[in-house]
């Protein structure tokens, strides 16, 4: 038995900084994936939305949001929340139910209106809440963690900071030919490299923005899309949705520790390294075989992280990489052909979908000028706040 | 009146001067070390769940990484907003005896250019910030070799 959906639709309002809300965004990526799928809402069985936390209730309940905006017509609703990860766990919902026979058509979308300046908690006083605490106790934003990452990896493998310029160059290059993107232009490393220092050793142009934006896809099981003449469709092959294994000793947010590893021997691979094997392993593929990679670039140097973790190269070797331009336009195994976090800022429901939408266009062969020649496997990896690994393998 | 020393978080550090020390929690049917503290269930896996009891923790590890807060972080980090933000420095550190990495603020006047992987550091304690009536204490790390 096959355990592929297929993707019918994709579909995106541009991301930016538009000031309204997060379920216009929504809808319109909605249309916009039924357009390209060649189906009516009315025919989808099931709509899973992934959840933003700063749209109050409509937020939560994201699913039904969607739902009614696009006129209430008796589907099977879900909403759910992984931080980051949430498009991904709305992919995996979706393909669940269209394997287990409980719908043939599944509307996934995932908006957000993002706030100004740095994430914070929910408000209140919460002191049993990690989230919360990191902020009260060490005010400790995001970039905090992304800066301890990157100071980590120059003292371990020797990375620059000119190394880290280079995956912004890349990316914006990249971003700069992709109308979804918030930033259209191209950046130099010198731009980089006066920009304000945020986090040592990052600067503002390391780090991703938030955005708004929203994505959405159609997915549907195998007999319905040859029956509706899109046998040939891309599809999902693989969704991974991991946890982290005991003990769990790479510091991570919104964590002030570690686990401790005193008492059970750490195993042989990190939480990041484990999202991407158990995908490989779900597709029967592996690092070799992919065309493409979307992976969640929050800084510059995570984007480096990315490459070992997804089994690219070796341990320390990402630079290695990176410099010999294989993972650039023309590259051996390109990464963020979409332009990445770094041309898109952060819009959190929707960046996991908005990266397979990019896997579709690139396996379609329709990515226009980021067009990576005859692609046929690509992966988009994720990781969420509080342990959701996420990684997504699509085929042609 | 003078102020009220408070720690911001209950339970998680005690003593003054050399005598400060973290305070985690140990599970007594697997010995795993937990900080912050867990106090109802232990979260190895692969253990049945033994009684978990308050431990202090080493008081010197070596520097994992390292960065800094260059803008003011948000609520509900407490700051004046009447005074300009100074950078603040945080420091994750290994404490090999646990086996566990603990992120915290460097003790005040400690930078970036203080610091290198590898280093050794102590907890200290801190003070967090200051109102009419309490002084909200916290932990800082210091290198060992780095006067205050
Ligand atoms: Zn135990």
């Amino acid at each position: 038995m096959t355990r592929d959906v297929a993707v019918l639709g994709a579909g995106m309002h541009p991301w930016g900084k538009w000031g309204r809300g997060f379920v216009e965004y929504g809808v319109r990526a909605a249309r916009a994936a039924l357009a390209d799928a060649g189906l009516e809402w009315r025919d989808v069985g099931s709509v899973v939305g992934a959840d933003t936390v700063r749209g109050g209730y409509p937020g939560y309940v994201a699913g039904a949001t969607f739902a009614k905006a696009l006129g209430w017509q008796g589907a099977r609703v879900t909403s759910v929340y992984a931080a980051c990860a949430s498009g991904a766990q709305a992919i995996a919902t979706a393909r669940a139910q269209i394997l287990a026979g409980l719908a043939d058509v599944v509307l996934v979308v995932g908006a957000d209106a993002a706030p100004k300046g740095f994430f914070r908690p929910a408000g209140g006083d919460r002191p049993d809440d990690p989230d919360w605490l990191r902020f009260r106790l060490l005010g400790a934003t995001n970039p905090v963690y992304f800066g301890l990452y990157a100071r980590r990896r120059m003292a371990v493998h020797g990375d620059t900071l000119e190394d880290f310029a280079q995956v912004k160059v890349k990316n914006a290059a990249l971003g700069a030919r992709n109308p979804y993107a918030r930033y259209r232009k191209a950046v130099t490393a010198e731009e980089v490299a006066v920009s304000a220092v945020v986090a040592d050793p990052l600067r503002l142009l390391d780090i991703c923005a938030t955005s708004d934006g929203g994505a959405a896809l159609v997915l549907a099981g195998m007999d319905f899309a040859r029956r509706h003449g899109a046998g040939d469709a891309v599809r999902i092959r693989a969704v991974s949705t991991v946890t982290p294994r005991f003990p769990s000793t790479v510091l991570d947010l919104p964590d002030i520790a570690t686990d401790s590893a005193v008492a059970v021997r750490p195993g042989p691979e990190t939480f990041r390294e484990s999202i991407a094997r158990e995908a490989y392993e779900e597709a029967g593929v592996g690092p070799g075989d992919l065309s493409l990679a979307e992976v969640y670039d929050l800084s510059t140097a995570l984007e480096l992280q990315w490459y070992e973790d997804l089994g690219l190269c070796g341990a320390g070797e990402a630079v290695k990489l990176l410099r010999e331009g294989a993972t650039a336009p023309g590259g051996r195994i390109p990464v963020n052909t979409s332009g990445g976090l770094a041309s898109f800022g952060e819009a959190v429901p929707a960046q996991a979908i908005a990266q397979v939408c990019e896997l579709t266009w690139q396996l379609r062969g329709v990515a226009g000028d980021r067009q990576v020649p005859d692609a046929r496997v690509g992966l988009a990896a994720n990781q969420g706040l509080f342990g959701h690994g996420s990684a997504v393998v699509a085929v042609r | 009146m003078p102020r009220t020393r408070t720690p911001v978080v209950a339970g998680w550090f005690t003593g003054d001067g050399d005598g400060f020390r973290l305070l985690g929690t140990r599970c007594s049917a697997c010995s795993t070390v937990f900080f912050p503290r867990e106090d109802v269930h232990c979260r190895n896996p692969h253990c049945g769940g033994g009684r978990l009891t308050e431990e202090p923790l080493s008081s010197r590890g070596h520097v994992w990484s390292f960065t800094d807060s260059r803008y003011r972080p948000p609520s509900p980090y407490v700051t004046d907003p009447e005074l300009s933000w100074a950078a603040c420095t945080l420091i994750a550190v290994e404490l090999p005896a646990e086996r566990l990495v603990v992120l915290g603020q460097a003790a005040p006047g400690i930078t970036v250019a203080d610091l290198t992987v590898g280093m050794e550091v102590r907890a200290v304690p801190g003070v967090l910030h200051e109102d009419a009536e309490t002084t909200w204490t916290t932990w800082h790390w210091r290198p060992t070799g780095v006067e205050a």
